[in-house]
């Protein structure tokens, strides 16, 4: 995979520390499992996690907590370990997705949401939305703009919008301070996986039409 | 005769005797964490809740959990510690780093009341930046040291993020500033602390 766009330094410290939303957070997770460079960028900001946890001014537990815990050793030497394997999958997902999702692209329940524009919507808790869109070729999304952080991850197919060309692999990383318009730009849908933290604003005739339906 | 060149020589013995120290403190946890696997051995444990079980206790409390529940957290990430030693790797990341992780991830699970996925990335493939455990330690020494350095309005931001589990809407809205300037606060910071991490390389 020739991956191109990556996150910006702010959303991997944002995940490092825990604090994205379950969708962005999922999100993330499905680049991180495709992109060794943003691992690696991983590892950097969850160092900063590590050196301000030796830094903190400690709390001192109650008195026995270190009796009742190790009291609790024995016990946990009896319950088998699970044993945690990087999960196979046949499919082009990350396997992240895959485990949430559990089936392929082509046999999900898509729904129309407008002219060329089909979507999932991925129930997720939290602030902001998450959800699949499968886009036809030579469609665009209407303009719009972001009220908080919107993060698309390319799962098949391209688009082209005014920062450049995103393939699978791909992610696109924006804040309320960007207005962009993807268009698919070759004969394949585009699927994509959008998690927001906050509504998206819509601009134009077009937005504004759309979006009551939308609800993105 | 000069009485500065001794001095001065002495104070410096002084600093790298001191460095030194810190630094075998600190490749300590990293080698007692990998031994812990190997050994299973109550009294590395013991010495390892000691040092981190404090340390989580008051990390899970800024996080905003009462102080009941940080206290059961700090115990169960310890358990964790215990249960998954084996998955440490002192070649990925220091023994802090590596807690913090567990730490965080329990507290994901408390906040969002379920369990959340814990994503295994993929191993397969061998990473040409792979650093040497030595290679960590001094990192998480120099990283230390550097975010004492940087700026009040970038610290901030950072504990906010690490330590409060802040979001980067919540941070603009608590400090009255524009998303996008909390987010290049952070970018800053994360470029600052960078430069040390590579220093070496």
């Amino acid at each position: 995979m020739n991956i191109s766009h990556h996150f910006d330094d702010a959303t991997l410290m944002a995940y490092a520390s825990g604090s994205l939303p379950q969708g962005m957070a999922l999100l993330v997770a499905c680049h991180l499992h495709w992109c060794p460079h943003c691992r690696q960028r991983l590892a950097e900001a969850e160092a900063i996690g590590g050196a301000l946890l030796a830094q903190i001014e400690p709390m001192s537990l109650k008195a026995d907590a270190l009796k009742s815990v190790m009291d609790r050793l024995d016990l946990e030497e009896e319950i088998p370990l699970p044993q945690i394997r990087p999960v196979q999958t046949a499919t082009d997902l990350p396997a992240p997705l895959h485990h949430y999702l559990q089936t392929n692209l082509d046999h999900l329940p898509w729904k129309r949401l407008g002219y060329g524009v089909h979507h999932i919507d991925l129930n997720l808790k939290g602030p902001g939305a998450t959800r699949l869109l499968k886009i036809a070729p030579g469609v665009s999304v209407p303009h719009h703009t972001h009220a908080g952080n919107e993060l698309t991850l390319i799962l098949r197919g391209s688009y082209t919008d005014e920062f450049g060309r995103f393939s699978a692999g791909d992610v696109a990383d924006l804040d309320g301070e960007v207005k962009h318009q993807p268009i698919v730009d070759t004969d394949q849908d585009c699927i994509c996986l959008i998690a927001t933290d906050a509504p998206l604003k819509f601009t134009g005739l077009m937005g504004r039409l759309v979006q009551p339906f939308i609800g993105l | 005769m000069n009485n500065d060149e001794p001095l001065g020589g002495d104070v410096n013995a002084v600093l790298s005797i001191a460095e030194e120290r810190k630094k075998e403190m600190r490749d300590n946890w990293s080698a007692r964490l990998t031994s812990l696997a190997e050994t299973r051995d109550k009294a590395v444990f013991a010495s390892l809740f000691d040092y981190f079980a404090p340390r989580l206790k008051a990390y899970i409390t800024r996080l905003g959990m009462p102080p009941a529940t940080a206290e059961e957290v700090a115990q169960e990430a310890m358990l964790s510690v215990w249960r998954k030693a084996h998955m440490f790797n002192a070649e990925k990341a220091s023994a802090s780093t590596w807690i913090f992780t567990l730490a965080r991830n329990l507290c994901i699970d408390r906040m969002r009341r379920e369990k959340a996925v814990e994503y295994e990335l993929p191993e397969e493939e061998p990473d040409p930046e792979q650093r040497d455990q030595g290679e960590h330690l001094i990192l998480e020494e120099r990283m230390r040291d550097a975010i004492a350095t940087l700026p009040e309005n970038q610290a901030q931001v950072l504990h906010l993020s690490y330590y409060e589990g802040k979001s980067h809407s919540e941070i603009a809205d608590q400090l009255g500033i524009p998303l996008g300037s909390v987010k290049s606060r952070l970018r800053l910071a994360f470029s600052k602390l960078k430069a040390h991490w590579g220093e070496e390389e």
